[in-house]
């Protein structure tokens, strides 16, 4: 079983995000910011990474540009999942390593075909 | 509604765009037509039937049979499809064709818009295809969702179901909380109003055809006839896509499933 990492500071978002994987098939864990998300990827590297950009103590991007320079940082597929939907954040995203964006609101539709584009499903 | 209403209304779906209502659907009437009851001032269904019934109001007899299309689409719906186009499908098509490189498409289904760009956005990311030119058409029998096509608007929902981001980034402009696709792709599809169920002689002839998710919503009968129709207009080394749920198996002979590519069909 594949697992994914949520990284979101809302226990709400996190919750949401878990069900509509745990139907897809996918093991979770779970981190509320992104120096935690840090943490459980240097413990294990996940297969998958739920993203939320504007979190406390370390935010999305600065987590992800963290990852890609961790040993291994590269193996997993990183999916932002944020409010900011402006080209700026999306190109600025991409550029540090990102696989995929989605905008929020979300839903299962949106999370399922976005993890079947970057082949996770 | 009383059985005869029902009776009345299905039959004459039926007749106008193919699309077989069964009684355990009869709810669908309810949440589809109510909004059109109301905008004519019927207090509810067994009046505008009643209506549609009692008058030659063909405009009325239009909204109501479009009312009960379902258009839902995504971009590159099943994704695999759009792969094999690619991979599999256009490059010997394209050998045949090298010396007018020339092409016709047809999204014989084409909703909203979301199949044809998504073809559309294929082809425009294809080394080989450049200096080529690709007329894609889309048709369908819904004027409404024809000019949401045609406009080529969508929201960020909408794209999200489907778009890859890096796509999205190139082939859109995001116009307020609104994304619209650039007119390098909008002018490669030509939308019209289209009936499957009408002479198809007149849309000319096709390399490609989609015809994806909309012949499951009729009987086995006019399957066979609209891909009947469908054969006449393709040549000989012509290709058929069809929905994931759809088959050729049974319903005609004309066509044949490709080995190996779920959902492609070659002539027969
Ligand atoms: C579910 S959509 C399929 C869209 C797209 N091909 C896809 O696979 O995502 C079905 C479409 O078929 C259209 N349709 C239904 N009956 C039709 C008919 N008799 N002639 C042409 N189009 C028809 C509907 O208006 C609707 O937009």
């Amino acid at each position: 079983m594949k697992t994914c990492l949520i990284v979101d500071d809302s226990k709400v978002i996190r919750m949401v995000a878990k069900k509509i994987l745990d139907e897809l098939g996918f093991g979770t864990e779970e981190a509320a910011d992104g120096q935690l998300a840090l943490d459980a990827c240097k413990a294990s590297m996940p297969a998958a990474v739920l993203l939320d950009w504007n979190m406390p103590v370390m935010s999305g991007i600065e987590f992800l540009r963290e990852l890609r320079a961790l040993p291994n940082g590269n193996d997993p597929i990183v999916v932002f999942c944020t409010t900011e939907n402006d080209l700026d954040h999306i190109q600025e995203a991409m550029t540090a390593g990102a696989n995929e964006y989605i905008m929020k609101p979300f839903d299962s539709d949106i999370i399922q075909a976005k993890f079947q584009q970057v082949g996770l499903i | 509604m009383n059985p005869e209403d029902f009776q009345f209304i299905s039959t004459l779906i039926k007749s106008r765009s193919g699309l077989v209502l069964t009684p355990d659907k009869s709810y669908l009437l309810e949440s589809r037509l109510m909004p059109i009851a109301r905008k004519h001032g019927h207090k509810d269904l067994d009046e505008l039937i009643r209506a549609v019934r009692a008058s030659k109001d063909e405009a009325l007899t239009v909204e109501v049979v479009e009312a009960m299309t379902t258009n839902e689409s995504f971009f590159f719906r099943d994704i695999k499809p759009f792969d094999l186009l690619r991979d599999h499908v256009l490059p010997p098509l394209m050998k045949a064709r090298a010396q007018q490189k020339h092409m016709k498409i047809w999204c014989a289904a084409a909703s909203s818009g979301q199949e044809p760009y998504s073809i559309a956005i294929v082809l425009k990311e294809l080394a080989a295809a450049q200096g080529w030119r690709f007329d894609i058409v889309g048709t369908d029998i819904s004027h409404d969702i024809l000019d949401k096509a045609t406009s080529g608007k969508y929201t960020q929902f909408e794209v999200q179901r489907g778009m890859p981001i890096q796509l999205l980034l190139k082939y859109f402009d995001k116009k307020d909380e609104n994304w619209e696709v650039k007119p390098e792709i909008r002018k490669m599809v030509q939308y019209k109003y289209f009936n499957l169920l009408d002479k198809l002689g007149s849309l000319g002839g096709f390399d490609i055809v989609f015809c994806r998710n909309v012949l499951i919503y009729f009987d086995a009968e006019t399957k066979g006839k609209v891909l009947e129709e469908i054969a006449k207009l393709m040549p000989p080394d012509g290709m058929l896509f069809l929905g994931g749920a759809e088959t050729v198996l049974g319903v005609t002979d004309l066509f044949k499933p490709v080995p190996g590519q779920r959902g492609v069909y070659s002539r027969a």
